[in-house]
């Protein structure tokens, strides 16, 4: 493998586990407040056209990458509306999300079918970005990956050190004595349920504007599935949900890389390879019942229903 | 007019807190009716009543949970709006609750950080903590994890919690249904200090004995509306009982049978078992046995043992060898709960929600569901209705079920009531061996008492019964032998009446339980013989 091939292996892999990361983030800071939202792969296709057809209009993909963001917290309140004040199962509710955000995606992108649109700007700074290999990797990758990386180092201050992060790690932990102290439980889940969405648009905006620029229905590929159990894999730690998702990235881009090179591997195989991977991984902490007890919000996926 | 001559008591002292008039109307029910109350400064104030007698309403409406449909609150003198608990916490109000706030996942520090509003109040919160801590005598390591601490020691972080406000009313909720007899002497020690040093508390418990023994006043409700107001040292337990509870107390006095050491029904022999919950105890070494004919009762503190044990008796979790358990000399150690109903066993654990009963389905149905066997209640394999209605009847007659009849979904009843029916099913199955799981948890006394009757007519008509209960009193009152849990093993029964309340709350505390020295008074506890 030469020097090239090497630097952009790498960024392949780089390219590829960020949208994982930006969903998964989002899913994170969810599933800490106790709520358990499956739609992710809807919410992040419904944010890919949405941005994507707001950059075509109006030319700027940054336009596009706000444009998903609120069009995933649009969508991501219409879970809300359901699962908190609705008290809908939240298991189904988010199934039924993401396979509304599937046809309302197909929907809305119909016109936009193998139409351009401005794409986002990789990092380019003169003089670093050209350096041989630490220049592509460290210098020149796409905003959103640096974005992606500062968003995640903030959630984990926000969860382990701030108090807002305390306060929503309680309300998952136990609502009803949340409620009994007196913070706003469903406040609180509308806030982490409305991140969620914005992260998955920010993803889904990743994958039409950047990494494959051009509009279709199958955009998401599974993505959104594989960010959720990055957040099981990762046992609700930010630090081990950054390493997931690089490995993660890494695995789907391996498979493209191995079919390139007539590997004789299954492409299905390598494509499974993530969720065999979710499933080692609960099997070998679920031995360890205590580390669960003290990551996994207690209250994830239970409806919150305040007696008077 | 009762609190005028309240305020009249203390001349010149402005009480800290006066409700006055205050009426809650829930659907069905008005939960309080045109109550007063009025605690002085420095006082340690009982709210007595049963169940149901509108106790928990009011405290809410004091700690700005519910408010009042009509009535006034007075704060120092001056009329005050408690809309939140955060108002009511900037008044100075803390409040412990029976069933704790606490984040499982969370350490020490940060479950009292939550409780704290202001920015300003956290900063060094470890540090003050400690120091509260020492200054009022309630060990707790501020870096711990609450899933690894003892009810007595979640408690203590709910009280430091209120402390750490300097709070000038605590409000202190039946604070020591969950903690071992000398637990409650160090809490009483920490109460009076507080009292002392100008903290008023109002005190809400049924038990009587610790009333008389702490508060200086106490207000006694029943059925929403205050009966009296009264010095609680100036009466007997006797009195005030009665003043709680409408109908006169019956007296109490099952004549613990002497030497009835019948041929044992149900053997123990070195039961160990390995806990299936998260955070179980696992059962160790576990010998006994109970004879025909006689009451044995298990203390302990909530999370030694008892569920676990529990479960072992009812065939939930089989045995390791057959011969551990040996019913009339039969093994069945590997029997189902099923197998060992059939072999006259009955039982009841101590969750009724879901495991004693399930909610979503008719009493009929919940009656249906452990007396099918032993009351005939299936026809060629299908449920006979009629006699299943007939069953769940004759429980609701028996056993006094409030409720609209058979065919009321269990979660209509309130706890009480649900305990009352699903204690009456296993008794009219006519078991030879009893066992119930906190038999009166959350009953009201009159309720308890007929409970206590009928279990003691059982066991006079040759059934064995174990009752696991964290009531120590329950078990002085109505077994003839006890023996205590502590961390999963069960000590060697001995007869109620050879039994002193120092022994038994040492042995409650389990090895760890450094006080040797504690002297507790005897008064509190005497059991009536």
């Amino acid at each position: 493998m030469t020097t090239l091939e090497f630097t952009s292996f790498i960024v392949s892999i780089i390219s590829a586990s960020t949208p994982l990361l930006l969903a998964a983030s989002g899913e994170l800071v969810t599933e800490k407040s106790g709520v358990l939202n499956l739609g992710v792969e809807g919410m992040m296709l419904v944010g890919a056209i949405a941005g994507f057809a707001t950059a075509h209009a109006t030319g700027s993909a940054m336009l596009g990458v706000a444009a998903a963001a609120l069009a995933g917290v649009a969508i991501s309140m219409l879970f809300a509306v359901l699962t908190l004040s609705l008290l809908a199962n939240q298991i189904a509710t988010g199934l039924a999300l993401t396979i509304f955000g599937h046809g309302f995606a197909a929907l809305l992108g119909a016109g936009y079918v193998g139409i351009a649109a401005p794409t986002l700007p990789n990092l380019d700074i003169p003089g670093l970005s050209t350096l041989p290999v630490i220049g592509p990797i460290v210098f020149g990758q796409n905003i959103l990956v640096y974005a992606s990386l500062a968003i995640l180092g903030t959630i984990a201050w926000f969860l382990r050190r701030s108090h807002y992060g305390l306060i929503l790690r309680a309300v998952g932990d136990s609502h009803d004595a949340a409620h009994a102290i007196g913070y706003k439980v469903l406040a609180i889940r509308y806030a982490a349920i409305g991140f969620g969405g914005a992260m998955a648009g920010i993803a889904g905006a990743y994958l039409s504007l950047y990494y494959s620029p051009l509009w279709s229905q199958d955009l998401a590929a599974g993505r959104g599935w594989i960010a959720l159990a990055l957040v099981v894999f990762s046992a609700w730690r930010p630090l081990w949900l950054l390493i997931g998702a690089y490995l993660f990235g890494g695995i789907t881009f391996l498979s493209l890389y191995l079919q390139g090179l007539g590997v004789p591997i299954p492409a299905p195989f390598v494509s499974a390879l993530p969720y065999i991977g979710t499933v080692v991984v609960l099997v070998l902490i679920s031995r360890d019942r205590r580390r669960i007890r003290l990551n996994q919000p207690a209250c994830l996926g239970k409806s919150f229903h305040a007696v008077a | 007019m009762m609190a005028m001559g309240a305020a009249g008591r203390y001349p010149g002292a402005t009480p800290l807190l006066h409700l006055q008039g205050i009426v809650k109307q829930f659907p069905g029910c008005r939960a309080n009716d045109d109550v007063d109350l009025s605690i002085a400064p420095h006082e340690i104030h009982a709210l007595l009543g049963e169940n149901g007698a509108g106790k928990s309403t009011l405290v809410k409406i004091i700690y700005g949970v519910m408010k009042p449909d009509a009535g006034s609150i007075a704060w120092q003198g001056k009329p005050a709006l408690i809309g939140s608990p955060a108002q009511a916490r900037a008044l100075g109000i803390g409040m412990v609750f029976q069933h704790f706030s606490l984040f499982e996942a969370l350490t020490v520090t940060e479950n009292v950080a939550l409780g704290l509003t202001d920015k300003a109040d956290r900063v060094g919160l470890a540090d003050r903590i400690a120091d509260i801590s020492r200054r009022y005598g309630l060990p707790l390591d501020p870096a711990r994890s609450v899933h690894d601490l003892s009810v007595g020691e979640r408690q203590r972080i709910e009280i430091v919690r209120c402390l750490l406000q300097k709070p000038k009313l605590l409000i202190m909720d039946e604070p020591t249904s969950v903690l071992t007899p000398q637990e409650v002497f160090h809490l009483f020690a920490t109460l009076r200090r507080l009292a002392d040093e100008g903290c008023s508390i109002l005190y809400i418990s049924h038990k009587l004995e610790e009333i008389r023994a702490l508060c200086r006043r106490a207000t006694i409700m029943r059925l929403g509306k205050v009966v009296a107001e009264c010095i609680p040292a100036e009466k007997s337990a006797r009195e005030l009982a009665e003043l709680m509870i409408s109908a006169r107390l019956q007296p109490q006095s099952f004549a613990h049978s002497i030497d009835n050491q019948g041929t044992p029904r149900l053997v123990l022999d070195r039961l160990t078992i390995r806990s299936n919950q998260q955070f179980g105890t696992d059962l160790k070494d576990i010998s006994l046995s109970i004879a025909a004919g006689e009451i044995l009762g298990i203390a302990g503190i909530a999370g030694n043992g008892q569920s676990e044990l529990m479960d072992a008796l009812s065939g939930e979790i089989p045995a390791g060898r057959p011969e551990t358990i040996t019913l009339d000399g039969m093994p069945i150690g590997h029997d189902g709960p099923r197998d060992r109903r059939r072999r006259g066993c009955c039982f009841l654990p101590e969750e009724r929600n879901g495991h004693g009963a399930v909610t979503s389905m008719t009493l009929a149905e919940n009656g249906f569901l452990s007396g099918h066997v032993r009351g005939a209640l299936q026809r060629l394999g299908l449920i006979d209705r009629r006699r299943t209605g007939e069953f769940a009847r004759a429980i609701i007659k028996a056993f006094d079920v409030r409720t609209t009849g058979p065919e009321a979904e269990a979660r209509s009843l309130s706890g009480g009531n649900l305990q009352k029916f699903l204690i009456g099913r296993e008794m009219l199955q006519q078991p030879t061996l009893l066992m119930l799981n906190q038999p009166t948890w959350g009953v009201d006394a009159g309720a308890a008492a007929a409970i206590y009757e009928a279990i003691v007519a059982l066991a006079r008509n040759g059934a064995a019964v174990l009752i696991i209960s964290q009531d120590l009193d329950e078990i002085l009152m109505l077994c003839d032998r006890i023996a205590v849990i502590a961390s999963g093993r069960v000590s060697v029964p001995i007869p109620v009446r050879d039994a002193t309340i120092e022994q038994i709350g040492l042995q409650m505390g389990g090895t760890a339980m450094p006080d040797h020295n504690v002297k507790l008074p005897e008064t509190r506890y005497a059991v009536s013989a």
